[in-house]
């Protein structure tokens, strides 16, 4: 299947979203970037993943790719139409289209409803079905997730945390939408229970021809379903392309730093660390030049004093790094 | 050093009791590093709390042995048991942003631990505190320490926890889950400070988590806890290359790490049993793929060497398949 020369399905060019925050009364307010220039594209029945730590943009991103903020700046076009620039009228058939997985299956079900009643909502909101027309969705939907549909009159509590991740993904996925956004949807599941929720979107990518947002901080899953990797870090790329590209011959140091933090079960695995000293700055007071300078062993003058641009590097990679071409030969 | 024998810990009623942990023996030597692992509910976090004796009522734990250090812990006075809790046990809480009190400084909080277990002067305490601060890799300490845990990051509380709990110079250190909430860089920071510590102070070190690939990196030994009993216990090395019991081999086979890219990963079908539903014999039978008879009728002990030990009717072999 080559799907790499078909059309994107969602493509982002230079996002940005800027929030306004008081600092009291005594100081003026200022300005956090949340997202600053971040461009992608997705194709359908591909896979792209964002990672970073907590704070570099991805939660933000999956509120602007939803609809659910507009862009301060930027396109985001879905099939070819901006929807970052739809009227509200215009807005409900590109909202049908792209849908939502959360992170906690425990907060993102209302626990007063029926599972049944919850998959069925959109349907409700979105589609002119008679109720046993609505209740044959359902009943299919959750077949396909890997719940009894006999299960329809039951509550959220009634279940395990893998089967409610099983109800929110049908609730995602019965409008049928072309892209869906997964933030962090098994990352509290146990390793048992990981691999089954895995499992089930990869078949139903598979078989519904889905685009996914796959928004993680575990690597060893991210290596496991991306097709593409884009590795943020304080509202920017540093580094973005295609996953055996960005885990094998990354140019970043931060890419570096966060292949090194992840522990391994293979000793041969295992890199040497790189000491990342210090935490993720303050967004509020970003530092100047290279937002990675306060933490990165690489560091030089020019660095701390000029922003690197995302260029392109081989094979579609591309990095942000003043350094990437000596560091290349060294991290190989 | 400490040293456990058939520690049982049960919740609800004493017609219906649910044994959340199920006569568990294990012993750890100074300056040892173990791994507890183990899905939710299989009772690696109330083992660790029945050991620092904060299983509160209606929990009831029994054993027939848990000894620190020769001294006997459930036969002493609640007065002399404090004196050793705290001081030479100290234990690490898996959420630091709840385990800290909101309405006192850091400060204050790690001073406490020192006023009660150390004495000196308040001038001293205070500079040890400092000195503190500074070990677990926290900048400028004198002024952190008038800080209250909501102006420090997750990873900063989870140091002032560290901080807490080494501040006597513990013989014994269990850390819950100590990185489970926080980035994969604060993480591998979080986890270097552990072992470091560790091997200066010649410190003990139970490490609980459900992430096999941390233990792998840093246990000498491990424990698999399944639905309150011991599965399989030994060294790192032998158990991550071949795992005897089936439990095991099928957690380690569904990490993504060990798999393809895009290929199908094996999964355990099913939940672990929970209080209503516990199967009879082996606990894992349902769930088996190697499942017999003779597993749903009699459960099986824990047997073989003491450095290596499997909780399988028919444990598995070198090819990863039962003998």
């Amino acid at each position: 299947m080559n799907t790499a020369d078909a059309p994107p399905l969602l493509q982002g060019d230079d996002l940005s979203r800027y929030y306004r925050v008081s600092r009291g009364i005594f100081k003026s307010g200022a300005t956090v970037r949340a997202l600053d220039g971040v461009s992608f594209s997705v194709r359908a029945r591909q896979t792209l993943a964002v990672v970073g730590e907590s704070g570099c943009g991805k939660s933000t991103l999956a509120r602007l790719i939803t609809m659910i903020e507009p862009p301060t700046s930027g396109t985001l076009h879905l099939d070819g139409t901006n929807i970052a620039a739809l009227t509200k009228s215009q807005r409900p058939p590109a909202r049908r289209a792209i849908q939502m997985i959360f992170q906690n299956p425990f907060g993102s079900l209302n626990p007063r409803k029926k599972i049944g009643t919850i998959i069925a909502e959109p349907l409700v909101i979105n589609a002119q079905l008679s109720k046993p027309e609505r209740d044959d969705r359902v009943a299919w939907m959750m077949t396909k997730v890997g719940l009894r549909p006999d299960h329809y009159d039951r509550y959220p509590h009634m279940f395990s945390g893998g089967q409610r991740q099983r109800i929110a993904i049908a609730r995602a996925l019965i409008l049928q939408p072309k892209l869906v956004v997964c933030d962090e949807p098994v990352s509290a599941l146990d390793v048992s229970i990981q691999a089954q929720v895995l499992n089930l979107l990869l078949e139903l990518q598979d078989e519904f021809g889905l685009a996914y947002i796959f928004i993680s901080h575990d690597l060893s899953v991210v290596r496991h379903i991306a097709d593409e990797v884009m590795v943020m870090y304080l509202g920017r790329a540093v580094e973005q392309g295609p996953r055996n590209q960005v885990f094998s011959a990354h140019r970043h140091p931060y890419t570096r730093a966060l292949l090194a933090s992840t522990p391994h079960l293979d000793p041969a695995a295992r890199r040497q660390r790189i000491a990342l000293k210090g935490e993720l700055p303050s967004p509020l007071n970003p530092p100047s030049g290279c937002a990675f300078h306060t933490r990165c062993p690489y560091a030089i003058d020019i660095c701390r004093q000029q922003r690197p641009q995302l260029v392109d590097k081989q094979d579609r990679l591309a990095v942000a790094c003043h350094r990437a071409d000596e560091l290349a030969a060294e991290f190989s | 050093m400490l040293e456990i024998e058939d520690l049982t810990v049960e919740f609800g009623s004493a017609a219906n009791p649910f044994r959340a942990v199920d006569s568990v023996s294990f012993g750890l030597d100074e300056g040892e590093i173990v791994g507890i692992v183990g899905e939710s509910g299989s009772g690696k976090s109330v083992t660790a709390l029945a050991v620092m004796g904060l299983v509160d009522y209606p929990g009831k734990v029994t054993a027939r042995r848990i000894d620190f250090a020769g001294n006997d812990l459930r036969s002493m006075s609640k007065r002399q048991r404090r004196a050793i809790i705290g001081k030479d046990i100290a234990m690490i809480f898996q959420e630091p942003m709840t385990s800290l009190n909101p309405c006192f400084t850091v400060g204050f909080q790690i001073i406490e631990a020192l006023r009660i277990h150390t004495g000196g002067t308040r001038h001293s305490r205070r500079e040890r505190a400092e000195e503190l601060l500074a070990q677990v890799g926290i900048s400028d300490p004198g002024t952190r320490l008038s800080n209250f845990p909501h102006q420090l990051s997750g990873g900063m509380n989870q140091r002032v926890m560290i901080a807490m709990a080494i501040a006597c110079n513990p013989r014994l250190l269990i850390a819950d889950e100590p990185t489970t909430a926080l980035d994969v860089t604060i993480q591998a920071q979080i986890m270097e400070l552990l072992i470091d510590l560790q091997r200066r102070h010649a410190m003990a070190l139970m490490l609980i988590t459900h992430d096999l690939a941390v233990v792998a990196e840093v246990a000498q030994r491990v424990i698999i806890m399944y639905a309150g009993q011991v599965v399989e216990t030994g060294p790192v090395p032998e158990i991550f290359q071949s795992p005897r019991h089936p439990y095991t081999a099928a957690l380690l086979d569904a990490l993504p790490e060990r798999a393809k890219a895009h290929a199908t990963l094996a999964t355990i079908p099913g939940v672990v049993p929970g209080p209503f539903d516990r199967p009879q014999g082996c606990l894992l039978s349902p769930r088996c793929r190697f499942a017999t008879p003779q597993c749903s009728a009699a459960q099986p002990a824990l047997s073989g060497a003491p450095t290596r030990m499997v909780r399988c009717h028919t444990p598995l072999g070198l090819d990863g398949l039962p003998a």
